[in-house]
């Protein structure tokens, strides 16, 4: 334990405090209710009747809060520690996130059971748009004035919402499944498209068009994601994406874990990210339980991050330029991600899902020979970069099937909450590791590539060249890191420390307490947000003083990027799908969470 | 043995011949399945199949098997018959096609005087496979795919005759038999008429419809666009379709514009075969080199590219014929 982690670098306060006093000027302080969290930003609860005007503000306020980063709810009814808030059976909140203030605000509204409604916030920005089906989906809480408030995680068949306390979490606690063949048909009836449903016309006045369904089992459509293509010959009029046929609940099952057994679940958030998922969470766990980490564990933390991140980033390009029609490249990529892996598996024991992190450090110290290994791949990897930008993304071919394709520019990325290199492709500098360091990551030297035109060529290169600053934070850790424990000394860390419990009574007691039910971390609420290989990934923790989360919001960068499709798209032609599908690097378990 | 008349011999050689012929073509278009493979896997660093028989060489016996007994289905919503005709369409019209190709000086199936011509009729119809296979699937996949692949094989055969008029002008004539003679006494039409190979090389792997010009089942696409719907020996007629078509191109490229069989040392089909593979092995470096362009790309370059240089050399050869007649 030695410099202090950058675990608790909060926003600068004055900025924080700017909003609420702005708004407080704007409308009157007692409109809004300030609730104190560890969440590192302001929270407001606001009244029902306020929030469209709130909100309106704060999107049009000088240094405006351009981007919808969050929207979703709570079920209210079952938390016991609400010290002060608003009484509420449900509440939403609105996460709003301004670049050039560099900080975030919290809007929240408390609503009754009997009365599950709110104005729509598509109007202002429009992203919300799936975030509040979403909300209706699993809470039932009902937007006036939304264009299409339908279910979007579960079946359109789906009786009750999920994610309410009364609704239960086990199958067990259901009668058993049965699927009748009447069932079956009436399931696949449900989810043929209607085109009326979404407001579209069947034929204009020359021609009819035709309705193709890209997926939910299609080679690029990069897993169970379905989208609906309305086309004039191969030319895209409009399209509907349709997600939710990977989703598994994570959110629900947080409920039921310990902080501590839920670790293995957020490996599987993003599967490609690996211990990348494990880090949001474990930081705003170790916020709300108040542990410092020791250098050395953010030290190897952060190198494992960026090994995820580098092999995320090799599955992108192996798969783009397969996209694009290029078949060999990704044997190429796959061959250094196993390079990649064989570093990883040595210190993790694991693959793609190590769950290798644990509340207050890491599971293990690294093993003996690991700077060994760490320095065969930063040898050779940057070679084979070199190799693919020569032989693939200079060939002319590619370049004329991604150059101009599905561009958009910094202001719609900001309106539809896209992050990560979609947003840094159209010159915006926003990488959290420099604009809000977290992990200790502004104790590392490297830069943040960025590109002007915003295409799917240029969503690419600027993977690539983040490849290359990867390896140097990897290299900077290998060269530089500390000595120390790989576990911080806390009672909340888990698994605990078990030196001294044959000293101690109480240790004893705490350890076995910690061991067989999990650690109970004190009720508060907790938010951290990542650079994560795909965009900006964050947990937004609420503690009810127990040994599971009350409520743990997973705010996942691919599913924003998904509901821009229609905008980006309409008007080209099937083949530049493909190619602005590959461009996003998504994946579906990220998006359905 | 009366009956057993010279000519009659005759006829029963040539028809022995063309038995062989038919059957070496069809063996090395199934077997070019598994030679793709390899290759493809010795170019991707990796095995590829390996492992029936001597370096996985009986590959295709097992493939076979499996594609036999698979279920010989027909989409209820499909047009039978047509849905039939497609895959024997895509097979046999480039097969035909192989009779006009002279492989040494005493074998080849036809010697026609047209041979050009007939080729040119054969790869045109091979549009109706995929046509016919699109449009009867009722697959909204498989009718975009053969959308595509008429719009392109239409565009590039347009320009795939003419770039070959220059090659018919300088030997004057169609017979391909003639043409090989014309380049031992001349020279090899690779030089004289380097344009001319370009464009037709160029709309042979667009009449195969080979990567990058695979525009018509684009896997990543269209999901394999117009035989989507197909399975077991359907499906597997249009696949060793295409392979028949990579041999028949090569072994075109080969007679038309490298010497034939002429060479020197080796027997004239060992020549033969060593440059026809080579041209098969370039259709595969193709498949693993480059990506694929966008379908409008790709008739942009056929229309605007190809089509102008064909007429370019089409007309210098015209005026080189024509002076040196004079």
């Amino acid at each position: 334990m030695t410099a202090p982690s950058a675990l608790h670098t909060t926003p600068p306060p004055t900025a924080t405090d700017d909003v609420v006093a702005e708004l407080h000027a704007r409308f009157s302080a007692e409109t809004f209710t300030v609730q104190v969290t560890r969440t590192g930003m302001p929270v407001l609860w606001v009244a029902r009747e306020l929030l469209l005007e709130v909100l309106g503000y704060l999107r049009h306020l000088p240094k405006s809060y351009v981007m919808l980063y969050d929207l979703h709810g709570m079920d209210e009814r079952l938390r016991t520690q609400r010290r002060g808030l608003p009484a509420a059976d449900f509440s939403v909140f609105y996460h709003l996130l301004s670049i050039e203030r560099n900080s975030d605000v919290m809007i929240k509204v408390a609503l009754q059971e009997n009365d599950l409604k709110l104005p729509s916030a598509t109007r202002i920005w429009p992203n919300a748009n799936w975030y509040e089906r979403e909300v209706w989906d699993m809470f039932g809480i009902h937007f006036d004035g939304h264009p299409h408030l339908t279910r979007i995680m579960m079946p359109p068949t789906w009786q009750g919402h999920p994610l309410r306390k009364d609704y239960p979490a086990r199958a067990t606690e259901f009668d058993p499944y049965s699927l009748s063949a009447a069932k079956q048909d009436l399931e696949q009836e449900a989810l043929r498209f209607q085109p009326e449903d979404w407001g579209m016309q069947r034929h204009s006045e020359n021609e009819d068009y035709m309705f193709l369904n890209l997926g939910p089992n299609h080679p690029s459509a990069h897993g169970a994601f379905r989208i609906i293509l309305q086309l004039d010959g191969e030319e895209i009029v409009d399209c509907v994406p349709e997600v939710g046929y990977h989703h598994r609940g994570a959110e629900k099952m947080a409920e039921r874990q310990s902080w501590h057994s839920f670790i293995p679940y957020t490996d599987r958030i993003d599967y490609l990210g690996g211990v990348m998922n494990n880090l949001p969470y474990v930081l705003a766990v170790e916020k709300l339980a108040g542990i410092t980490v020791p250098d050395r564990v953010d030290f190897i933390r952060v190198m494992l991050a960026e090994f995820f991140r580098i092999n995320s980033h090799l599955l992108f390009l192996g798969t783009y330029i397969q996209d694009v029609g290029a078949m060999t490249p990704v044997f190429f990529t796959f061959t250094d991600r196993q390079r990649a892996y064989q570093v990883i598996e040595a210190i993790t024991g694991f693959r793609m899902h190590p769950a290798w992190y644990r509340i207050g450090g890491v599971a293990h110290d690294l093993p003996r020979g690991w700077d060994k290994l760490v320095r065969d791949f930063v040898a050779w990897l940057p070679k084979r970069l070199d190799e693919y930008e020569k032989a693939a993304l200079q060939n002319s071919i590619l370049r004329g099937r991604t150059i101009g394709v599905a561009a958009y520019n910094t202001q719609q990325a900001l309106e539809w909450g896209v992050t990560g290199s979609g947003l840094r492709a159209t010159g915006l500098d926003f990488d959290l590791r420099k604009a809000r360091p977290y992990s200790g990551y502004q104790h590392f030297d490297f830069e943040i590539p960025l590109a002007v035109n915003g295409d799917a060529y240029d969503r690419c290169i600027i993977r690539v060249e983040e490849m290359r600053q990867s390896l140097r934070i990897i290299e900077q850790c290998l060269n530089n890191m500390p000595a120390g424990p790989y576990k911080a000394d806390h009672p909340l860390t888990t698994p605990p420390p078990k030196e001294r419990t044959l000293q101690h009574i109480e240790t004893l007691i705490t350890h076995f307490l910690q061991v067989s039910w999990g650690p109970v971390m004190p009720a508060n609420e907790a938010f951290q947000m990542i650079e994560a290989t795909k965009g900006i990934n964050s947990y937004y923790l609420t503690s009810d003083g127990s040994t599971m989360s009350y409520r743990t919001r997973i705010r996942t960068p691919s599913f924003p990027h998904l509901q821009q499709i229609p905008a980006v798209i309409n008007g080209s032609m099937v083949a530049d799908l493909i190619a602005y599908l590959g461009s996003i690097d998504f994946v579906m378990a990220d998006v359905d969470r | 043995m009366s009956w057993l008349t010279p000519e009659l011999v005759e006829i029963l050689v040539a028809v022995l011949k063309a038995i062989v012929i038919l059957l070496v073509v069809v063996v090395c278009g199934a077997l070019l399945s598994w030679v793709e493979r390899r290759l493809l896997g010795l170019w991707q660093d990796r095995y590829g199949p390996n492992r029936v028989g001597p370096f996985g060489a009986f590959q295709i016996a097992a493939d076979m098997i499996k594609m036999f007994f698979k279920e010989d289905w027909t989409p209820p919503f499909a047009d039978k018959f047509i849905f039939t005709l497609a895959p024997v369409l895509a097979m046999s019209s480039l097969l035909i096609a192989f009779v006009v190709v002279p492989i040494t000086p005493t074998w080849g199936v036809a010697d026609l005087n047209i041979g050009l011509l007939f080729f040119f009729g054969m790869a045109g119809l091979t549009v109706y496979a995929v046509l016919f296979a699109g449009w009867s699937s009722n697959n909204k996949f498989a009718l975009l795919g053969s959308l595509r692949a008429s719009a392109q094989t239409v565009s590039y055969e347009v320009f795939m005759g003419l770039a070959l008029m220059g090659v018919v002008a300088q030997a004057g004539s169609f017979n391909l038999r003639e043409i090989v003679e014309y380049q031992h006494q001349h020279l090899w039409f690779i030089l004289p008429q380097f344009l001319g190979f370009c464009t037709f090389f160029i709309a042979g792997v667009a009449v195969t419809h080979r990567h990058p010009f695979d525009q018509p089942e684009a896997e990543q696409e269209l999901a394999d666009g117009y035989h989507i719907e197909y399975a077991g020996m359907k499906w597997g007629m249009f696949f060793v379709g295409e392979y028949i078509g990579i041999v028949l191109i090569s072994a075109l490229l080969v007679t038309l514009f490298f010497g034939g069989w002429h060479g020197p040392l080796l027997p004239p089909f060992a020549w033969f075969a060593l440059k026809t593979g080579f041209f098969i092995m370039l259709f595969i470096l193709l498949r693993a080199s480059i990506p694929r362009p966008r379908y409008d790309q790709v008739m942009a370059f056929g229309w605007t590219f190809c089509l102008p240089l064909t007429l370019i050399n089409l007309l210098v050869t015209g005026a080189l014929v024509l002076v040196a007649a004079n």
